[in-house]
């Protein structure tokens, strides 16, 4: 297969080669125009057509400006302005998972690098805590919904010690509760394991000279290891919120799609995948919605581009 | 350095050397319930039938595991279970195949050639990282419906081949790992520039492939948003979508528990697996595809 070429040019040897970079990375490219570049300009522009099926007519497409966007942030009869409420309610389940998800970790991560405490086991309990991020979150969120439900063995251990039934997804509070349980399951161990890289990232000698100079443990966690790990946790949130705003799966299953109770559980996804899948059709409020995800996605994504530019000097 | 440095601690910071060291195996102790405990609940509900869990809760497994698996595979009335593993199982195993093959070869093509748009693409890749999928699903799913792909698998396993998180992982692996010398040694051999990477560089990225063809069939194994986009067709519906069905069906009737127990079980008892064997090298995959520095 080799016999054509025994003199290779020795000059302009880089330059020669470079082309074959392009055939390289054109799959990739190509692939990534058809499937998301014009798919998602294709998105945009359905923002500005009014197109939906109302009851057995097709409505549209006519284009109509800005007249969805008014739509989006104009109140429904009901007084409901969906994307504060769809936007809210995603927002209140993330920050119920998110609190505890970054408590969690950072308490796990600093229990895992400590040098003092040599903490034994560590390869099980990170297998552990890391599980839940690979189980299907549809699984997840079925599991939950059975264990819960009216007949659920939660219920069972209620009646057993003489309480009433409790409907835990007819109440707006504890169904979020059990969606925000389930994401904060599913994530504190990912959310570990970056912080663990980001403690072990940290110079061990401002550990030891802290030690020398008597510092309690939880002198060096607060004046120590939180301000330089500033930077990574910045980061940890900030890729966590962009996820959250993705939450889909969890509530989906949950509420069967409906947002119950009441709209309370119903997601920024979830009414776009209405939008898109649901009777409706109603192309025209899936685009606007798409934009308002990607301005919020596109801003906090800036941020934590500003936070991961390469630093001079820094630790490998 | 550890016996040096337990000179500097005097007695007291023993003794709260030694009161961490316990709460922080009580702590260690309490997520791992927190973690499994639901898992647990799973197993020992898929052991038991439908009229002994109404009975009440128990921690101890029944005898029903069989029962339970052998109603589910033979259901095919809204769903049929083993047809939707094997769906999942070949649009993962297709995509993380895809994925993994295609996201090496363009970190291979950007770190090994000085080609002009070289460091524009990368940035490019970089940028559009965060873009989530579901931004562009209203657009994608339009051109899945004119091309007349709605329920194939092609638009769940084709744009896999464009993943720019793997991508990025594969990018600082070669970084890292891979001595640009090697690339020069096969080219005076003769060796074509593709026939490199594909005999020569692949086998030494095989850790870093190992590591996103896991996280990538992971992933597509448990996707729900778009493939609940594409496919209707009962006989093409994957897992996760199966499982939605499974949940609207409890809102009109009440299903066999022991049923919905199981299925849940089956659809996870698969990655559980190939996560604990290799879970240690899943656990290094995280950071290094996400610090970045």
């Amino acid at each position: 297969m080799s016999s054509t070429t025994n003199t290779v040019p020795v000059k302009h040897k880089s330059i020669s080669y470079a082309k074959w970079g392009y055939f390289f990375i054109a799959p990739f490219f190509v692939v990534y125009v058809a499937c998301s570049l014009i798919p998602l300009f294709s998105t945009f522009y359905n923002a500005f057509f009014e197109n939906y099926i109302d009851g057995l007519t097709q409505v549209g497409p006519n284009f109509v400006g800005f007249e969805n966007f008014v739509t989006l942030f104009t109140p429904r009869p009901d007084g409901r302005l969906e994307i504060i409420n769809y936007t809210g309610n995603t927002m209140i389940m993330w920050i119920m998972g998110a609190v505890p998800q970054i408590i969690f970790a950072l308490l796990l991560a600093v229990i895992f690098t400590s040098d003092r405490m040599k903490i034994k086991g560590q390869p099980f309990f990170k297998t552990v805590i890391y599980m839940p991020n690979i189980i299907m979150a549809a699984a997840f969120a079925m599991l939950f919904f059975t264990l819960f439900s009216r007949v659920g063995p939660v219920n069972q251990m209620i009646q057993a010690n003489g309480g009433e039934v409790f409907d835990f997804f007819n109440n707006k509070w504890s169904a979020r509760g059990i969606i925000a349980f389930i994401n904060f399951l599913m994530w504190f161990g990912n959310t570990t394991i970056l912080l663990m890289a980001g403690i072990m990232g940290i110079d061990q000698s401002l550990f030891e000279a802290a030690a020398i100079d008597g510092a309690k443990s939880s002198q060096v966690f607060f004046k120590i290891t939180i301000p330089l790990l500033m930077p990574i946790i910045i980061y940890v949130v900030i890729t966590a919120l962009i996820g959250g705003l993705q939450m889909f799966d969890v509530p989906q299953i949950i509420s069967s799609g409906s947002g119950a109770p009441n709209n309370t559980t119903k997601t920024l996804v979830m009414s776009l995948n209405a939008y898109i899948n649901g009777a409706s059709k109603n192309y025209g409020m899936a685009g606007v919605i798409s934009i308002y995800l990607f301005i919020i996605t596109g801003v906090l994504s800036f941020i934590v581009f500003k936070f991961t530019e390469p630093k001079k000097g820094g630790k490998k | 350095m550890a016996g040096g440095k337990m000179d500097y601690f005097d007695k007291s910071n023993k003794a709260s050397l030694t009161v961490s060291r316990v709460l922080s195996y009580i702590f260690l102790i309490f997520v791992t319930i927190l973690s499994l405990f639901s898992f647990y609940l799973l197993i020992i509900n898929a052991t038991r039938s439908h009229a002994q869990m109404a009975t009440g809760f128990e921690l101890l497994p029944k005898e029903n595991f069989i029962n339970n698996f052998i109603t589910v595979w033979n259901d095919r009335n809204l769903y049929f279970i083993p047809q939707g593993m094997l769906n999942s199982f070949i649009v993962a195993a297709c995509t993380c195949i895809l994925t993994t093959y295609f996201s090496a070869m363009t970190a291979y093509g950007i770190c090994v050639y000085d080609f002009r748009a070289k460091k524009a693409v990368h940035k490019f890749i970089i940028l559009v990282m965060m873009i989530p999928t579901q931004v562009s699903a209203l657009g994608f799913i339009n051109i899945v419906n004119n091309l007349n792909l709605t329920n194939t698998y092609w638009p769940l396993i084709i744009p896999g081949i464009a993943a720019p998180a793997t991508y990025f992982y594969m990018k600082q692996y070669i970084d890292s790992t891979l001595p640009l010398e090697i690339v020069e040694a096969a080219r005076v051999d003769g060796s074509n520039e593709f026939r490199t990477f594909n005999s020569i560089c692949l086998p030494i990225l095989k850790p870093a492939i190992a590591v996103q063809m896991i996280f990538a069939f992971v992933a597509s194994w448990n996707n729900f948003f778009t493939p609940a986009l594409v496919l209707d067709k009962k006989e093409m519906l994957t897992l996760p979508i199966m499982l939605s069905i499974v949940r609207s069906n409890l809102n009109s009737r009440t299903g066999d528990y022991g049923e919905v127990y199981m299925i849940i079980f089956l659809s996870i008892v698969p990655v559980v697996i190939v996560y604990l064997f290799l879970s240690k090298f899943i656990i290094g995959g995280v950071t290094l595809g996400s610090v970045k520095g």
